[in-house]
């Protein structure tokens, strides 16, 4: 067995990439920081992180692979299972040889793993524009917490900029501590102290809410209640659609 | 806003609930910079999801629920003693822009009952849709309901400010409609959506020859009809929907399966639960006709009105079709592919992608995503064992797979999908 590991970065891989062709050598695993190693091995090498290698793989990559699967790819890395990257290094290492493009071959495992996963990944992008909720600060912010499984909030600012151009916003991910603000012109990362109220809740407290922003939130909770059939009453459909780790910050579910 | 809009938003919501569209598909619109919101397009953004599971994505609310009219299965006919609300027209465009600024909702969906006369109130539903756009300069998206019988210059009007407008069929058969809604006819439902496909036939036209020429209801319209209230069959319901869907411009037809609120009218059905299930399979009927290539006539055709609540209508169709079957997965068109059942539009694409590349067996299948437990039935990849419907009965094929099904799932507890809102 050939383990190889290494930092758990996209760049990372890509020179993993570079490493096994360097080595004429297929990897059986390709191991994160945090993975654990198998009791019996062959080989283990070290993958050590390398820029020059790595735009050395992605430009060959851009070569032969189409625009939307570069983009399912990198989509698809953010994901949280732990296989991905070893599929992730197959499907280059197939695509770099390979004469023809082999993105749509979709009996080779590695394919169906990148498809799959950058469809979780973007599914859980999407959920960030359905279910992130602002709240209305004095000062005219609109306030919005969310703890998405997976680091996609890039994805969803430019949605949220383009939508809300002249309203100025935060979007803050608690998990990873990073959130983004929007002044009305310009989008900035930004780190926020947590000692505060609304950190730590997520929730706006009367002294810095608007005035009338219990008033719409009532009407809010007041509409979702009373648009509902009771006859066809299907918590299980709800909660399918609407994951529960998101109530916590749905101002409908409060 | 006061106390008296949130209770007069309750009566609203709850008068309104019963309209199933809440999809914010169809149409992209940029936000020009200028004023607030966009459409998105695509599958559309649902918000959140109510206690019956069905997806909130627009304001679904009615401007009054007052209404001339005294149609039998409608909860806000004239006869019933109902409280009664009406909302001001800075109320809904307020109430729409705050709740849209906090991300509660993709836009509005208005609808209204009928008071005065049908123009009257056409009128004030195009103002508010022109409100939003103009003084508000709203870019989200709007669903109005066009009411039957307004004049054509009122419903060219809010065209020109709305994403789709909608007018309901109701009761498929005009006979069943007559005797439910005595004052109405079929003439006042379908003259409204001729007027919405005229303009938007003319603006396409327009828009060939002048850059400028504002949009005319870009995502074009929908409708929807009860089941279970009138005597209308499967099939009758299906052949509507499949002339409807004909018609350019049509996008879809909802249905809504018939909760007695009016339980004391004797021309009603007595039901004791909405057809839930019926409802489901009037879905997916709807799906094959317009993801799957089937005709109306194929999925209900006259010895089989209505159809099979035990199987869903694809794999009945394919259990009274058993001569078109196996399906050589290597070889077959894509057409022929997405017939199987256990097979959808998502892996009936990946098969004829994957199988340019090597021949493919059971094992490629269910990794795909092949529902195999139907599908070995009605295939052929050159290595199955099972005995495939060619080799046994449709009888036999049938017996095991209803009484799978019986096995894990309560009847009440199937899930709808609601459609364009999410997927």
């Amino acid at each position: 067995m050939i383990v190889y590991s290494f930092d758990g970065s996209f760049d990372g891989m890509l020179s993993s990439v570079f490493d096994s062709f360097l080595r004429k050598e297929r990897p059986d695993m390709l191991l994160a920081p945090e993975g654990e190693r198998p009791l019996f091995y062959d080989v283990l090498h070290e993958v050590v992180t390398d820029g020059e290698k790595a735009s050395r793989v992605w430009r060959k990559v851009e070569q032969k692979v189409s625009r939307t699967a570069r983009s399912a790819l990198t989509a698809a890395f953010l994901t949280d299972n732990a296989d991905f990257p070893l599929h992730a290094l197959r499907f280059i290492s197939r695509a770099v040889t390979s004469d023809a493009p082999v993105e749509t071959d979709f009996s080779d495992p590695a394919v169906l793993a990148l498809l799959k996963e950058a469809r979780r990944v973007r599914g859980e992008a999407h959920r960030l524009l359905q279910f992130i909720r602002f709240q209305k600060a004095v000062d005219g912010t609109y306030f919005s917490m969310v703890e998405p499984i997976f680091d996609v909030l890039p994805f969803a600012v430019s949605h949220f900029t383009d939508r809300f151009s002249d309203q100025p916003f935060i979007i803050y991910d608690r998990v990873r501590d990073y959130g983004y603000h929007y002044d009305g012109k310009d989008v900035a990362r930004i780190i926020l102290s947590s000692d505060s109220y609304h950190m730590s809740t997520g929730r706006l407290s009367d002294e810095i809410a608007a005035p009338d922003e219990k008033l719409y939130q009532q009407l809010w909770r007041a509409y979702v209640k009373h648009i509902a059939i009771t006859e066809r009453f299907n918590p299980r459909k709800q909660r399918q659609d609407m994951p529960v780790r998101y109530w916590k910050y749905l101002t409908e579910m409060q | 806003m006061t106390e008296a809009t949130l209770e007069k938003l309750k009566i609203l919501a709850a008068a309104a609930k019963y309209d199933v569209s809440c999809s914010s598909s169809g149409t992209v619109r940029r936000n020009d910079g200028k004023g607030v919101g966009n459409t998105v397009g695509g599958i559309g953004i649902c918000h959140s999801f109510a206690a019956d599971g069905r997806c909130i994505a627009l304001l679904k609310v009615m401007l009054t629920n007052y209404c001339k009219y005294d149609c039998a299965y409608c909860i806000n006919r004239r006869s019933n003693d109902i409280p009664r609300a009406t909302l001001s027209v800075s109320e809904v465009v307020d109430i729409t822009m705050e709740f849209y600024r906090r991300n509660y909702i993709e836009g509005l969906f208005l609808s209204s009952g009928v008071v005065r006369n049908p123009d009257y109130t056409m009128e004030r539903l195009a103002r508010i849709a022109k409100d939003l756009r103009e003084v508000h300069r709203f870019n989200g998206y709007i669903h109005l309901k066009s009411i039957p019988g307004a004049s054509r210059e009122l419903v060219i009007l809010a065209g020109r400010y709305a994403d789709r407008m909608s007018v309901n069929v109701e009761i498929p058969r005009e006979e069943s409609l007559k005797y439910l809604a005595p004052e109405k006819d079929h003439k006042s439902i379908y003259e409204p959506m001729g007027y919405i496909r005229q303009g938007a036939l003319q603006c396409q036209e327009d828009r060939k020859t002048m850059r400028h020429v504002p949009r005319f209801v870009p995502a074009g319209q929908s409708t929807q009809m009860i089941v279970g209230a009138s005597a209308d069959t499967d099939r009758d319901i299906l052949l509507t929907s499949s002339a409807l869907y004909g018609m350019p411009t049509m996008r879809r037809v909802y249905y809504s399966g018939y909760v007695a609120v009016n339980s004391y009218d004797s021309r009603l059905p007595a039901l004791k639960q909405p057809p839930l299930v019926r409802e489901n399979r009037l879905y997916q009927a709807d799906w094959l006709m317009r993801f799957y290539k089937f005709r109306a006539d194929e999925i209900a055709d006259e010895s089989n009105p209505n159809l099979d609540l035990e199987v869903d209508p694809k794999l009945g169709w394919a259990l009274r079709h058993p001569e078109a079957f196996p399906v050589d997965i290597n070889r077959a068109p894509y057409e022929m592919i997405l017939r199987v059942p256990g097979i959808g539009v998502r892996s009936a694409a990946l098969i004829i992608n994957a199988r340019r590349f090597r021949h493919l067996c059971s094992s490629h299948l269910s990794k795909i995503g092949v529902a195999m437990k139907r599908a070995k039935y009605f295939i052929t990849c050159g290595e199955l064992t099972t005995a495939s419907i060619a080799d046994s009965s449709p009888e036999y094929v049938r017996s095991i797979l209803v009484a799978k099904k019986h096995k894990g799932e309560s009847p009440l507890q199937l899930s709808f999908d609601f459609g364009d809102g999410q997927s």
